[in-house]
């Protein structure tokens, strides 16, 4: 019924809660190049916008740390995001993670002449020689953005292109742009209750060889604090989950279309508790089935 | 925006409350005592209302102004464009009210206070002086410490409260011009709060259609008054 799904993951780091159990954290490679990402990373909506606050700063650091110790590399940010790309700078700084990241940007502005600008501002605030993957923001200004951001691929200014929705929003437009342009990356919502990316998007994906980050896991907490009132089944425990948290994880991932999924916290715990869904078994279809009936019960 | 319909009022919303009150307790830390300050300056207002000083009008618009211009700079342009870009123009916004009150004000001297009736000046004053002493206490009511707590003149809220109590009593079709920005201002408040659950929306809406009160009523007095 289950199925092994770390065969073929590329060995990363070991977190240490793992450390009595050496495990390789679950990958899947970009289609577009075979580069492994780990299918756990993670997002920075409303978590790293904490302004100047040294403390805070600090706890999203620790948070940082933490991940990229588990074993995580996917970093995501915007510059929507309002201070999210200053704080992912502070933090990547002090604890010496810059070269240990996937850095995932975005584009966000309505001219597309100023893509270019935005970016190089958005780089500096990452403090990062480049981004590895800039995505245009919810498809504001795309005809535009993507030509720069193809050309900036180009020339070796960015490795990875791609484009961003959420919530279920455009998918239209998603599909013809996955159609159309030779785009890297499509980030979209997806989760055991928002699953409308699977009759076309998902599979689109796949076929035209696509990586699928997925926000918005937890529904923005609010799925989990759904859950939170019921018990987690017992079956669960037979893909090593421990919580609902690592139980929505674990559905998103063992998608064969999802390339990560992006939960954002500001909590230590949190993130140790996401990253370990990135490792041991996932589930196959049947229970993939299951998990959804249990959700949509809770 | 396309398909604006899907988005939900919390889909604006940058920052977490916590985020969001950190900000507020760094922001007071930081400017201490002018809390104080801007606490004379709302007792000021009160008094002038109630009293009658025949500079009063002037005085209370060069105050206000002082406020407006406060916070324009102090809280949204250097602290709260920090976690919110678009704070960035509520600071522009309040430095154009804060110019508005100086020009109206100070130097054409079109400002001036007359209540349509004793209760609307009673109202309007209770309102500034509920602003000032009883904002504050919504902290601690709510369940958070002190030195979160948002004081006239330095903190936008009761400052924007206090401002629509007072530019209700202005006469003329002059206080419409007045009255736009510290309106809207309540209403992204408002709007702010409810994304946060926080308790203190029902305030600032309460607060807000009170101190509009005296401004709508007196727009029908002016109105029975031209008609006679």
């Amino acid at each position: 019924m289950l199925t092994l799904a770390a065969a073929g993951a590329c060995a990363a780091f070991r977190p240490a809660t793992v450390l009595a159990q050496p495990r390789a954290i679950l990958t899947r490679p970009i289609p577009s190049t075979g580069e492994a990402l780990p299918v756990v990373g993670l997002g920075s909506w409303i978590t790293f916008n904490v302004g100047d606050d040294p403390a805070a700063r600090d706890a999203c650091t620790d948070v940082m740390r933490n991940f990229v110790e588990a074993g995580g590399r996917v970093i995501d940010s915007s510059p929507m995001y309002a201070s999210s790309q200053d704080v992912i700078g502070y933090g990547l700084r002090k604890a010496a993670l810059t070269g240990r990241v996937f850095s995932a940007d975005k584009v966000w502005i309505s001219s597309g002449s100023r893509g270019r600008e935005q970016i190089e501002q958005s780089r500096r605030k990452w403090q990062v020689n480049r981004f590895d993957l800039v995505q245009v923001h919810n498809l504001l200004d795309w005809q535009e953005h993507l030509p720069t951001l193809l050309a900036m691929k180009a020339t070796g200014q960015l490795r990875y292109v791609g484009i961003t929705t959420s919530e279920g929003r455009r998918h239209r437009d998603i599909e013809q742009i996955m159609r159309s342009q030779a785009i890297d990356f499509v980030q979209v919502t997806y989760n055991p209750v928002d699953r409308e990316v699977e009759e076309r998007i998902l599979p689109l994906a796949r076929d035209r060889g696509i990586a699928v980050i997925v926000n918005r896991p937890f529904r923005q907490g609010a799925l989990l604090r759904a859950l939170a009132r019921q018990p987690l089944p017992a079956w669960a425990a037979e893909i090593e989950c421990t919580s609902w948290a690592q139980f929505v994880l674990k559905f998103i991932v063992s998608h064969p279309a999802v390339t990560c999924a992006i939960p954002a916290t500001t909590s230590v715990a949190h993130v140790r508790e996401n990253t370990s869904a990135a490792y041991g078994r996932l589930p196959d279809e049947a229970l993939r089935q299951r998990m959804i009936a249990a959700v949509e019960r809770a | 925006m396309s398909e604006w319909w899907t988005y939900r009022l919390t889909s604006f919303l940058l920052f977490s409350p916590r985020t969001y009150y950190r900000l507020l307790e760094l922001y007071n830390l930081a400017i201490w005592p002018a809390q104080l300050a801007g606490m004379a300056i709302g007792l000021a207002i009160v008094a002038l209302l109630i009293g009658q000083r025949g500079d009063r009008d002037c005085i209370i618009a060069g105050l206000l102004s002082v406020c407006w211009l406060w916070v324009a700079w102090a809280f949204h342009y250097q602290r709260y464009a920090q976690i919110n870009w678009a704070a960035t123009w509520f600071a522009a916004a309040f430095a154009f009210q804060a110019l508005l009150l100086v020009v109206v004000g100070v130097v054409t001297g079109r400002f001036v206070l007359q209540p349509a009736s004793a209760g609307k000046l009673w109202i309007a004053t209770s309102i500034v002086a509920i602003s000032v002493l009883g904002y504050p206490l919504l902290a601690p009511l709510a369940g958070r410490p002190w030195t979160t707590a948002e004081t006239f003149g330095v903190a936008a809220d009761p400052t924007a409260i206090a401002s629509v109590a007072v530019l209700g009593l202005v006469r003329g079709r002059i206080r419409w011009f007045l009255l736009p920005v510290p309106l809207l201002w309540c209403a992204i408040a408002a709007a702010t709060l409810w994304a946060m659950n926080a308790p203190e929306v029902l305030v600032v809406v309460a607060a807000g259609l009170l101190a509009l009160w005296p401004a709508v009523s007196r727009t029908r007095h002016d109105a029975s008054e031209t008609m006679r």
